[in-house]
């Protein structure tokens, strides 16, 4: 393959590292007025009264809007294919605040200044109400988060919202209480994980304009523009014919841009004002007022033989949704569903689950999905359960893993097309050199661990999301592939056109691609789910294998022979008896001239039945300080399985970027809450990304494996690489101190003190 | 949102006092890093930039640093800290990043006297001054106790006295807050620790060279508990003698 | 307060108010690459260079730059391709929000560092986050960025 494999340089790269202005808010008109919201100081309290007069006379002050101004229909800010699982809880701005950061009102002004006294000028009368803020004693509790009478559920989800349930359900295989009753060794263990921040470096932003035809159009800093259509369709209660959703180079994502968290504020201001404003929140209100990941506690029962067999696993998983129920039903799923599969050989498994609301920031996506809770989860206690029976942590799960081939139980029975699992954990232990280390050595000031974990992600959302792409052919014979998917800086952009450069037999640079808006590009659900490069990768096959049929086809009409009889390889269209030439830029000019222009553009779109799973192994290799706890990553070594790699390098990265992610969530980065509900880590002072100090070492490597459904046998690889580091390293620090810590981050002073449940 | 009504870069000491006393709102200038951070207004911001206090000086008995001058420059300034066993550096080596070094400046960190200070605990276990327009030169073993109040700290002066000291601290992460730092220097018949980040401000313990006892007030917040703490205490004072006694060059 | 400052080589006159920050100034003055990620100095986005030294434009008055000589990434376009095109071949750019304070901290690293070691330059860049990328794509970049030209002599 010429162009499928290479570490081709990312399209955008020069202008991004030149600093161009081609984000959000470079592109921002320079007369944008200003928004800032009022956010609620009260984790739950009813607005009894606002008083906006004073903020109103304020020089530049344009507008002050609060729950009275604002369309009463409920929504969903979660991006995803309608109709969503997401229940319809939420307005603009309401009488009710649910959450320490919820919004109160919208001002706007013509700079930021008089916005800022406005915000002060406000006087908001509260009727304080008791929060909730223990996700565990949500379910029945007499605080009832959402009490209004026109919230909606659009699927079944299990939903009881009188009893604060978001979602509930099971998934059963065989009988688990049965299995377990019989198995010599069961462990029982509680595993919490917290609220995690994705942290992009760009915040959340978006502003918004009136174009010449009276259409509200939104430059927004998004993952989903095709969901963001209709989310401002719902909220303004106006068609999506009104609207144009334009997605500029976005600053990361990560998930955190799956919501649209501020779109609706600059649109409901520029639709009722018709003037262009924007809206850029500060890392304060990302932190504390966007979404997060979802915190989960999960208890699981595991059962083994003595030589270690697994027999069963339960898993029981309570995820804290937040104040509002953005992406709760689907994130829960994957804490199960892509956790138990990777054990498929068990005689049962069980996943129960509830997802609740609480008075704190509402959850949203973050990289991972729920997948990477339930694995710190189910990988931990396979650890444990090596330790408890003396075995080595690889050979149990050579022992017990999933392979190619087999029928997935707990995966809605997908047939495993392709693993290479197994081969990523022989290659992983050759790296770190695993044989020739004990799990725990002695070095002086430090004891060094080793520990080991296994990951798996989907492709997709299966029978659901779409990706839509064409492809035309331009004069001198260039490609332009327009894509509804949103490059956030991890390359679809460029990935996308290697495979057209591959299947038209050209160079990528002969191919541009662009993503514009919702008006132009072909509907893609967006990029979210691990799904661009399998997804819409799989559109741009199709479409490809359109166009070159059609080029064909207009090539027999010109040359007056059948279209078998004609060859096409990149660069000259001829006849097999070489009778007839054609050069790819004359063919095109041909055509425009010829008046069958329709010959030079193909489209096509996919949804995938299945969604094929990458895999990854993971072992870390830890150091821990004697006197003071202190945990360093000496050396991580990780093998993907992604199915065939497009472009190695933007892989590599993919990896390097997610595992440092996962090293964040399983040592520094945590949400608290105080007894008030604010939340305590709001910004990078409180809340700890790891630096380039904090991990000297990730290493990655690939094992091919071939997924007949995938573009090129490729499968996703977005965010599978941010799930072995929890487990793994967790392992690693039991291994060195006999300290097996379930709560995340483990701190040093965890590790120090023992506290291990805390 | 920070607010500044006037900017004003006074010629003189007396002048910059003068202003700073004029309105009790009024405030210097240090690197901004945290003042910057602040919902306030201020009337006067006073900038100290023109006052050539950007400045180390070394002669035979001490050196004589300028509040001016940045914690870049001191953590790279050879002399000084050949002579203080690089306790300096090591102390703000964690502090965020070179770009924010290049800003925060030494007097402003003094003045402040924020509890997790890195740099006061480094220089406390020094011989260290602090020259203040209203007190003149202190220790700032003293100055770290007094209540804040309106002065300006115009130069700190570190003795050169051939002593070993060391520094150490445990973080979250890389450049992280301190959830406590340390201290050391060894006399000829004690030692001098400091503990900082105690939370609280760091504070001196002397003590014997063969009895060593340590009763450091801790207590909880964020970063650490009170019984970690109490732990790092133990620690950080093994770690320190380490290097204390290891020390060469 | 009337302020006379140098910008990427071109003198700017411009009265001020006392509080506006360096880094909302120069993006008024069309100098987009300064970003801001962050309200609390940790991220190391908005990082520029005062008289060659690198600062948080963030955390910097206007007012504080009378008379002094400001650098951005505008000012360093041959530069920044030139080690870009490095990061660029590790895929390290990737959303390339954190890249111009990251580039501009790397190439006052280069001015600053002789010979660093891969810890040195680890401390020198501590101060700028990037979630992206996990920093290895950027050392291989850094590593191979200062080490060019080697081979040909």
């Amino acid at each position: 393959m010429n162009s499928v494999g290479k570490g081709v340089i990312k399209k955008d790269a020069m202008a991004l590292v030149t600093g161009q202005p081609v984000y959000c808010d470079d592109l921002a008109p320079k007369d944008c007025l200003i928004i800032k919201l009022l956010r609620s100081p009260h984790a739950y309290a009813k607005i009894r009264s606002i008083d906006t007069s004073i903020a109103k006379r304020i020089p530049g002050i344009e507008a002050v809007y609060t729950y009275e101004d604002v369309p009463t229909s409920r929504f969903t800010l979660a991006g995803q294919s309608y109709p969503e699982p997401s229940p319809y809880d939420r307005r603009i701005l309401e009488n009710v605040v649910r959450y320490v950061g919820d919004e109160v009102a919208i001002v706007a002004g013509t700079n930021e200044d008089c916005v800022d006294r406005a915000l002060k000028a406000i006087k908001v009368d509260y009727e304080v109400l008791e929060p909730l803020l223990n996700f565990e004693k949500s379910i029945d509790n007499a605080i009832v988060v959402h009490e209004e009478d026109d919230y909606k559920c659009l699927c079944e989800i299990g939903n009881d919202v009188k009893r604060n349930i978001v979602s509930s359900g099971e998934s059963v295989v065989g009988d688990v209480d049965a299995v377990l009753k019989d198995c010599e060794v069961v462990l029982e263990r509680d595993y919490h994980t917290k609220a995690n921040a994705q942290a992009m470096m760009e915040t959340m932003r978006s502003y918004c304009y009136i174009d010449t035809y009276g259409r509200l159009n939104c430059v927004s800093s998004t993952q989903i523009p095709f969901h963001v259509r209709r989310i401002l369709s719902n909220a303004l209660e106006i068609p999506k014919s009104k609207i144009n959703v334009v997605k500029p180079r976005i600053g990361g994502g990560f998930g955190a841009k799956q919501t649209a968290c501020c779109e609706i504020f600059t649109a409901f201001v520029t639709w009722k004002l018709k003037k262009p404003s924007k809206i850029v929140y500060t890392r304060e209100e990302t932190f504390a007022a966007s979404n997060s990941r979802h915190e989960m506690k999960m208890h699981v029962r595991i059962g083994a033989t003595k030589d270690g067999t697994i027999e069963a696993i339960d898993l029981y998983t309570l995820s804290n949704q937040g104040a509002y129920g953005e992406h709760g039903p689907t994130t829960i799923g994957l804490a199960g569903h892509k956790s138990l599969p990777l054990y498929n050989h068990v005689k049962a498994s069980r996943f129960t689950y509830d997802v609740v609301y609480t008075n704190t920031m509402r959850a949203g996506a973050y990289r991972g999905y729920g997948a990477t809770q339930g694995q710190f989860a189910v990988e931990s206690i396979i650890n444990e359960l090596a330790d408890e029976l003396n075995m080595d942590p690889c050979e149990i799960r050579f022992k017990n893993m999933t392979r190619e081939n087999e029928v997935l139980s707990q995966y809605y029975n997908e047939e495993l097309n392709a693993c290479a699992l197994d081969r990523c954990l022989e290659k992983a232990m050759e790296m770190i050199d695993y044989k020739n280390k004990p799990l725990r050595r002695d070095m002086g000031d430090f004891v060094r661990g080793l520990g080991v974990s296994l990951s798996m992600q989907g492709s997709g959302i299966s029978g659901l999301d779409v990706g839509s792409v064409e492809i035309k052919l331009q004069d001198d014979g260039f490609y332009t592939l327009s894509i509804g998917a949103t490059d956030m800086g991890t390359g679809c952009d460029t990935i996308l056109a290697q495979m057209v450069a591959e299947c038209m037999d050209c160079d990528v640079d002969q191919v541009v691609t662009s993503s514009l808006d919702t008006d132009h590009a072909p509907y893609d659900t967006g990029s979210y789910a691990s799904s661009t490069t399998y997804v819409t990768g799989m559109a741009v096959v199709k479409a490809c294998e359109k166009l070159r049929n059609s080029i064909l086809e207009a090539a027999a009409g010109f040359f007056d022979v059948d279209k078998e009889d004609i060859e096409f390889d990149g660069k000259k269209i001829y006849t097999l008896d070489h009778t007839h030439e054609m050069s790819l830029a004359d063919f095109a000019d041909t055509c425009f001239n010829g008046g069958i222009a329709k010959a030079l553009i193909a489209s096509d779109s996919h949804m995938s039945p299945t969604s094929p799973p990458p895999f990854m192994v993971g072992i870390a290799e830890v150091d821990v300080d004697k006197l003071t706890g202190e945990i360093k990553v000496h050396d991580y070594v990780s093998v993907v399985d992604c199915g065939t790699v497009i472009n190695p390098n933007l892989a590599r990265v993919q990896a390097e970027g997610g595992i440092v992610q996962g090293i964040g969530m399983a040592l520094s980065e945590d949400i608290t809450y105080s007894n008030e509900g604010k939340m305590r880590n709001r910004n990078f002072l409180q809340y700890k990304l790891p630096t380039r100090v904090d991990v000297p070492s990730v290493r990655v490597e690939f094992e091919s494996s071939y997924e007949d459904n995938g573009p090129f046998g490729a499968k996703s690889i977005g965010e599978v690489v941010i799930n072995t580091p929890t487990s793994a390293i967790a392992s690693a620090i039991k291994h060195a101190t006999g300290v097996q810590v379930r709560t995340l981050p483990i701190t040093a002073e965890k590790v120090l003190l023992g506290k291990e449940d805390e | 949102m920070l607010r500044i009504m006037n900017y004003a870069s006074p010629e003189s000491l007396d002048e910059a006092y003068a202003l700073l006393t004029k309105n009790k709102k009024n405030m210097i200038l240090g690197g901004m890093i945290w003042l910057k951070m602040e919902d306030i207004q201020i009337p006067t911001a006073i900038d100290l930039s023109k006052l050539g206090l950007d400045q180390i000086e070394e002669d035979d008995a001490e050196f004589k640093i300028g509040a001016m001058v940045t914690l870049r420059q001191l953590e790279t300034h050879q002399a000084f800290n050949e002579a203080t066993c690089y306790v300096f550096r090591d102390a703000v080596k964690d502090i965020v990043g070179v770009q924010l070094r290049n800003l925060a400046t030494v007097g402003g960190s003094i003045y402040s006297r924020f509890s997790f200070s890195d740099v006061i605990c480094s220089l406390l276990c020094l011989e260290c001054d602090v020259q203040t327009h209203k007190h003149g030169r202190i220790s700032l073993e003293e100055f770290v106790s007094l209540p804040y109040e309106k002065d300006i700290v115009e130069y700190i002066y570190v003795k050169k006295t051939n002593l070993l000291s060391a520094f150490v601290s445990v973080r979250r992460s890389a450049t992280d807050l301190s959830v406590l730092n340390a201290s050391c220097t060894k006399y000829a018949d004690h030692y001098r620790f400091c503990f900082g980040a105690r939370p609280a401000i760091a504070k001196v313990y002397n003590c014997d060279l063969d009895h060593i006892d340590l009763d450091v007030y801790c207590a909880d917040n964020m970063r650490g508990s009170k019984e970690y703490r109490k732990k790092l205490v133990e620690g950080l004072t093994q770690k320190l003698l380490r290097k204390v006694e290891s020390y060469v060059g | 307060m009337l302020v006379k400052i140098k910008v990427n080589g071109k003198l700017i006159q411009d009265d001020v108010q006392p509080q506006t920050l360096l880094l909302d100034w120069l993006r008024d003055r069309g100098c987009y690459s300064v970003k801001r990620g962050c309200d609390t100095a940790n991220c190391g986005l908005c990082t520029v260079l005062r008289d060659g030294t690198p600062i948080l434009s963030c955390s910097t008055l206007t007012v504080r730059c009378d008379g002094r000589e400001i650098t951005t990434l505008e000012g360093l376009q041959k530069e920044a391709g030139e080690f870009g095109m490095f990061m660029a071949k590790q895929g390290a750019e990737q959303c390339g929000f954190c890249s111009p304070g990251f580039i501009m901290n790397v190439l006052a690293m280069e001015k600053e560092l002789v010979n660093p070691s891969d810890d040195e330059i680890r401390a020198y860049l501590a101060g700028n986050l990037c979630r992206c990328s996990g920093y290895m794509s950027q050392m291989r970049a850094i590593k191979a960025y200062l080490s060019r030209g080697e081979n040909h002599e």
